[in-house]
């Protein structure tokens, strides 16, 4: 066990799980980075740092920098998963998968069923989000409920260094093709990370703080958010837990369900726009099956129906803020 | 060469104010006064001067994450564009674009893209209206080497051709996507040639001689408006810094990197109207000093202007009318 970074806990899975087994190769743009250059090859490992030393260590074999081509780099990943190697696609911001749709929901999601069962398309696509970096519309978004409505895809948004490392294994491992969303607000966020290799099972939520006053649920950048405010609230002798679901798709259901059952308080804290968003969705969820246990109506904190804003000011309002966090708390707490 | 003593200045002027103005971006980046991630133009502003020098407010381009040269290159304020690039709420977008999505479609400017190969197919269809309109204008696809390899370009080329609309394909390749070589990620021997291939020309042009690049594009669009569908150009041209302010570089050499400033486009003009007694240095020196003053009030009126409100800004404009 030792403290480490949120990026750290990624790039070190990878090289982990490319030590342990041969099939895995990574593919992306600039995931070595200077082939063909007049300088070092192999020395940017990702935009954000995610690759670096893999290319160092495992080669051009295994650590494929692609032109800049979206919809061949999944599909490519697609094909090679189909056909025996377990490959890890990157795409470098969330954003950049409207370039490769098709691939990932008519492809990769779909084959298994389609083909009755007798594939198999272990792969994972890696990829960063979220809004913070005054990166503007095209450079900001999150996305997951756009992967999460699709049936065969799984989903993970690992919400600090730890689960990182675990649920990046677990993609890895998993048999079926994983999108693996990465926080760009988190890459620097530090903490305790256990030196083997581990697995975090999807669909297994974590309680990041336990209360039974109001629950909030939240995904990824919004975790620590969320557990931010609690702290807060705790002051005022309000017991708040948090639940983090840790993958969207597959959702565990009844650990939201039991916290609510607990609690009857129900904040979700989702940074999406609201239509089709996961708040959406987990409002829909408790009303329809712990309706009994509500005690105030289900607030919802999420961004705008608005693309995502250049400006600082504007910014900094989109996304669900610590005081948004709070208001809804406390809206639901007077109820 | 038959360009009068007013367009070469309008030439040289439009140049020194992409240069100075990225200077600056780049300071003011370091500084902390620009937020984000910015992606300058420095040393291929005879590119976008050139392609631009003989388009009006009619014609339209579409441009690329590295755009600020192609707006000022189609005439687009300073000002406004500073006060964008700053996030500010008089800026030319009200500070939602950025950087990467300063628009002016009062001068045919349709956007920066952050979306690498995001503009080919929306100038194919700008050059769908003008074909439509029988507008005698075109429009132009700004597109760097590593943008060259997406799909969307490949598809834009060839419905460009079907279509036979006034397209002209401004290849701007600057050896680089990122930080990969166009030798690695390009698998043809040559952009121009495989471009070729889906049924148009394409020149090859030096992208860092304002005059070679004019001249070409005076061909390009000779062709387009008379109805002969679209044209391409490779634009040879070197990027003297990183991929964004702050890149390290260190997949190029020092040499490398000296060979590129070598190749400056700006001396480069310089030396040509002078030796040709076509302008004098007085002129030159004193479109340098009216630039940096333009720039360096652009900066100071840019920090000091207010920021969007969030209350009534936020929700603004996503449609028409957002209710
Ligand atoms: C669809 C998409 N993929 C990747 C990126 C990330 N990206 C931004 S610029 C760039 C390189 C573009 O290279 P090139 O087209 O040669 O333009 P240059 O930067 O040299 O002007 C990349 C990969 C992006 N913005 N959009
Ligand atoms: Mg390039």
């Amino acid at each position: 066990m030792s403290k480490k970074t949120y990026l750290q806990a990624i790039n070190e899975a990878i090289k982990q799980e490319m030590r342990r087994d041969p099939n895995i190769i990574v593919l992306g743009e600039d995931v070595a980075g200077g082939q063909g250059g007049s300088g070092e090859v192999g020395g940017v490992g990702s935009v954000f740092g995610q690759m670096q030393g893999v290319y160092k260590e495992f080669g051009p074999e295994r650590v494929i920098d692609t032109p800049i081509s979206e919809s061949a780099i999944v599909g490519a990943a697609a094909g090679a998963a189909l056909t025996g190697l377990r490959p890890i696609a990157e795409l470098m911001f969330v954003d950049f998968v409207g370039v490769c749709f098709d691939q990932i929901y008519n492809q990769i999601a779909k084959f298994r069923y389609m083909f009755g069962g007798k594939a198999k398309t272990p792969m994972v696509l890696r990829t960063a989000a979220g809004a913070g970096f005054r990166g503007a519309a095209q450079h900001s978004q999150t996305l997951h409920p756009l992967f999460t409505m699709v049936p065969g895809l799984k989903v993970a948004m690992p919400s600090n260094p730890y689960d990182a490392k675990g649920l990046l294994i677990q993609a890895i491992r998993d048999d079926d093709p994983v999108i693996f969303i990465e926080s760009k607000f988190l890459f620097g966020m530090e903490g305790e990370v256990p030196d083997e290799a581990y697995r975090i099972p999807f669909g297994e939520a974590h309680i990041a703080r336990e209360g039974t006053d109001l629950t909030f649920v939240a995904f990824g950048a919004m975790v620590p958010r969320a557990l931010a405010v609690a702290a807060e609230l705790a002051k005022e002798n309000v017991s708040v837990e948090v639940v983090d679901p840790r993958t969207t798709s597959p959702l565990d259901e009844e650990a939201i369900l039991d916290s609510v059952g607990k609690t009857g308080r129900l904040v979700v804290i989702d940074e999406s726009p609201p239509r089709c968003s996961l708040a959406a969705d987990i409002a829909g969820l408790v009303a329809d099956r712990g309706f009994r246990s509500l005690r105030a109506p289900v607030k919802q904190v999420t961004c705008p129906h608005t693309p995502v804003p250049f400006a600082p000011a504007l910014e900094d309002e989109y996304m669900p803020n610590p005081r948004r966090i709070m208001e809804a708390a406390r809206a639901v707490l007077a109820a | 060469m038959q360009l009068s003593r007013d367009d070469l200045k309008r030439a040289y002027r439009r140049m020194v104010t992409i240069r100075i103005f990225e200077e600056r971006v780049t300071k003011e980046f370091a500084a902390g006064n620009i937020p984000g991630f910015a992606h300058v133009y420095l040393g291929q502003e005879a590119s976008g001067v050139g392609v631009c020098f003989d388009l009006t407010d009619e014609d339209h381009i579409g441009s690329t994450h590295r755009g600020h040269g192609h707006c000022i290159a189609k005439g687009v304020d300073v000002r406004g564009m500073m006060h964008e690039i700053m996030g500010k709420r008089d800026g030319l977008c009200g500070g939602k674009g950025g950087s990467m999505h300063i628009a002016d479609l009062s001068k045919g400017m349709l956007g920066a893209n952050a979306i690498v190969g995001g503009a080919p197919p929306i100038a194919v269809g700008a050059a769908l209206t003008h074909k439509y309109r029988k507008s005698g204008r075109v429009a132009v696809a700004f597109t760097g080497d590593g943008a060259s390899n997406q799909g969307t370009v490949f598809e834009a080329l060839n419905m460009a051709v079907v279509l036979k609309v006034p397209c002209i394909f401004a290849f701007e390749n600057n050896g680089y996507g990122e930080h990969t070589a166009v030798s690695y990620a390009c698998g043809a021997p040559s952009m121009a040639e495989r471009v070729r291939g889906f049924g148009l020309p394409c020149e090859v042009v030096d992208g860092m001689d304002f005059f070679a690049v004019q001249a070409a594009m005076k061909r390009a669009l000779d062709h387009a408006r008379a109805g002969n569908g679209p044209y391409a150009l490779e634009l040879q041209c070197k990027r003297f810094l990183g991929h964004f302010i702050g890149d390290p570089q260190a997949y190029r050499t020092p040499e490398e990197l000296a060979e590129a400033r070598s190749h400056d486009p700006i001396p480069k003009f310089r030396r040509r109207v002078l030796e040709a007694g076509l302008l004098d240095e007085a002129d030159l020196d004193a479109i340098d000093r009216e630039v940096g003053d333009e720039v360096e009030s652009a900066v100071a009126s840019g920090m000091a202007a207010p920021s969007p409100d969030p209350a009534k800004d936020l929700t603004r404009d996503v449609y028409v009318k957002y209710a």
